[in-house]
C-alpha cells in the first residue's frame, strides 16, 4: 500500500521521502510529517474508534507508522479532569486538566513522542537509539528502548535532578552526563547524529517523534465529546507540543471529526527560561535565546528550535504567553495538588500558575472552556519542593502522646 | 592568525565535501562571508533574503551561540572555531 505520509519543509514546502532527517537541505528549516488527507478520510472514520482501546494507538492512521506496525504497549489515554475546586478559586467555570502526569509507562507526555520515534527507528533500521534530554525524554527513551530491545544512549546536562537520572539508569540505558546546559547537550547530539548512524529521537528522527504529541490533542478533543476547547494552556520548552496540539485540532476539523473552531493557544514558561514568552510579550520578530536558570528543568531550553513556530501560533491564534517565578511554580504545584489531587512536576506548576495569571489578566474568560496541559509527574521533581515539607516531630505510639499533640497540630480543639 | 569554520554534513554538497576551512577572518561576520565567497552556492543557505543568518541555523563561536556574544560582529582570535549547526529542539 502506498504510504500516506511523507516529509515536508515547514518553511519552503519542499517535499522529501521518508528519511531520518529533521531539517530541509535548502533552507535548514525543520521538516514535518505531512499526510495525504484525502486517503486518510477514506481509510478511517470517527465511528471506527468506538471499538478501539483508549490509548494513543486509537489514532494510528494519523501517525507516521510503517506498514504492519504493531504497538507493543498501551501508551497515552490519560484522563481529562474537569476542575472541581481550582477553577472556582480562579473564578473560572470550565477548566480542565489534561493529565499526562499519569501517562504510561514513564509518567510524562514524552512517552507519546518516543512511541512514534521508535516505530520509525525500527523502520530505518537503527539498532542504537538515543536522545538529548532535560530528563523526561530520557526516561521515556530508556523504558521503551529496553522493552523493544534497542541499545539506548542518552545525553543529559550533568546537573540534572538525581531522580531523573536514576529513572533512566534503571532501564539499563547508557547515560552521558554533559558539562553544560541543555542547549549544549542538544548541540552535541546534533553533531553526533551528523557523524554516527544512530537514531536520535529528537534529532534525526524528530519529525516522526514530534507527531506523537498530536495524540495529546486528539484525546482532548475526543474527551470533550468531539469538540474543541476555546483555550489551551501549554508548557513550552522546545516549543513543539503547542504546535502539535494545534495540528491535531486542525486535522480533526479538516476531516470533519469536530466542528472547526478558533482555539486560542497560550504558552507557559518559567521566568528563569522564557525566551518564547519574552518574544510574545515584547512582540519580537525573532525570540532572543536565554541562559536557563529555573527549577523547571524540563522547560529549561534557552534556544528553542520550534520557538519561531510557537511565537507565530500564539500570535495568530490571539493567545498569549506568560511566565512565573520559581517560588510561584512551587506555590502552583502545591495548589494543584491540594485542590485537584494532581501532583505535577515543576513544568506542571508552571502551566497551572500561568493559567491562574492569564485568568487574572482577563486573557482567559471565566465562561470559556480552557484545557490546561499537565505534562509530567511530581514524583520526578520532589527535590524542588522537599524544603517546603519538613518532617513533623515523631510521637510515641500511645494514645496519650497523640492527645498531647492533636490540638496543636489541627489548630483547634478536637473532641473524641 | 587563523580560525576554523566547521561545516555540517548537509552543507558539504556545496563545499565539494570539505568539512572545515581555515580563514583569516577577524569577526564572525567576516568568517561567514569568507565561507560563502569561497562557496557561493552556500550563500543563500546561510543567509536569508534580508541578509540575516537563517532563522533555523545556529552559529557558534567555540562553545557559545554568537547571540550571547553580541552577534556576528563578535571578534575572533587565533585558534577559534566557528560552527554552523542546524537548530533542533527536544526536551
Amino acid at each position: 500500500m502506498k504510504e500516506v505520509y511523507f516529509l515536508r519543509c515547514r518553511e519552503c514546502g519542499r517535499r522529501y521521502a521518508n528519511i531520518p532527517q529533521s531539517f530541509c537541505e535548502e533552507c535548514f528549516s525543520p521538516l514535518e510529517v505531512s499526510y495525504d488527507y484525502e486517503a486518510l478520510r477514506q481509510s478511517v472514520k470517527r465511528e471506527d474508534l468506538t471499538h478501539r482501546a483508549f490509548n494513543m494507538w486509537r489514532y494510528s492512521e494519523f501517525l507516521p507508522l510503517p506498514a504492519g506496525f504493531t504497538p507493543s504497549q498501551a501508551i497515552g489515554g490519560t484522563p481529562l479532569i474537569r476542575s472541581r475546586k481550582l477553577g472556582h478559586q480562579w473564578g473560572a467555570k470550565n477548566i480542565y486538566f489534561k493529565n499526562d502526569a499519569v501517562c504510561f509507562p514513564t509518567l510524562s507526555f514524552k512517552d507519546r513522542v518516543v512511541a512514534t520515534a521508535l516505530a520509525s527507528a525500527r523502520r530505518f533500521g537503527f539498532q542504537k537509539i538515543g536522545c538529548s534530554s532535560t530528563g523526561n525524554l530520557a526516561n521515556a527513551v530508556a523504558a521503551q528502548g529496553a522493552q523493544q530491545g534497542f541499545d539506548t544512549c542518552v545525553f543529559v546536562p550533568a546537573d540534572l535532578e538525581p531522580a531523573k537520572i536514576l529513572n533512566t539508569a534503571v532501564y539499563g540505558a547508557r547515560i552521558f552526563r554533559i558539562n553544560g546546559n541543555y542547549d549544549h547537550v542538544n548541540r552535541l547530539c546534533t553533531q553526533i547524529a551528523d557523524r554516527f548512524r544512530w537514531g536520535l529521537v529528537n534529532v534525526n528522527l524528530r519529525p516522526y517523534y514530534a507527531e506523537g504529541s498530536k495524540t495529546h490533542g486528539y484525546e482532548i478533543a475526543e474527551q470533550l465529546g468531539w469538540e474543541l476547547p476555546d483555550n489551551v494552556v501549554v508548557p513550552m520548552a522546545g516549543g513543539s507540543l503547542i504546535g502539535k496540539i494545534a495540528k491535531a485540532f486542525c486535522e480533526l476539523a479538516h476531516l470533519g471529526w469536530v466542528e472547526p473552531k478558533h482555539v486560542k493557544f497560550f504558552g507557559a514558561q518559567a521566568t528563569g527560561c522564557s525566551p518564547i514568552a519574552d518574544g510574545v510579550k515584547r512582540n519580537l520578530a525573532r525570540f532572543e535565546p536565554q541562559k536557563p536558570n529555573t527549577i523547571a528543568r524540563s522547560l529549561a531550553i534557552g534556544n528553542p528550535a520550534d520557538g519561531p513556530f510557537a511565537l507565530r501560533l500564539i500570535r495568530e491564534s490571539g493567545g498569549w504567553a506568560e511566565d512565573i517565578s520559581d517560588p510561584e511554580i512551587i506555590d502552583a504545584i502545591k495548589l494543584l495538588a491540594e485542590t485537584e489531587g494532581i501532583f505535577a512536576e515543576t513544568a506542571g506548576g508552571v502551566t497551572a500558575g500561568v493559567t491562574g495569571k492569564l485568568i487574572q489578566q482577563g486573557r482567559i474568560k471565566p465562561d470559556e472552556t480552557t484545557v490546561v496541559c499537565i505534562t509530567g509527574n511530581g514524583l520526578k521533581t520532589t527535590d524542588a519542593i522537599a524544603a517546603d515539607f519538613p518532617l513533623t516531630e515523631a510521637i510515641a505510639p500511645r494514645i496519650e502522646a497523640f492527645e498531647a499533640v492533636i490540638e496543636n497540630r489541627l489548630g483547634a480543639s478536637v473532641q473524641a | 592568525m587563523a580560525i576554523t569554520i566547521e561545516i555540517p554534513t548537509a552543507f558539504r554538497r556545496f563545499t565539494d565535501g570539505v568539512p572545515k576551512v581555515d580563514s583569516g577572518a577577524t569577526t564572525v561576520a567576516e568568517a561567514l562571508n569568507d565561507l560563502t565567497a569561497r562557496y557561493p552556492a552556500l550563500s543563500r543557505h546561510v543567509r536569508d533574503d534580508q541578509g540575516q543568518v537563517r532563522l533555523f541555523l545556529n552559529v557558534y563561536l567555540n562553545e557559545e551561540d554568537i547571540r550571547f556574544l553580541g552577534g556576528e560582529s563578535c571578534p575572533l582570535k587565533d585558534g577559534d572555531r566557528v560552527l554552523l549547526v542546524p537548530s533542533i529542539a527536544g526536551g
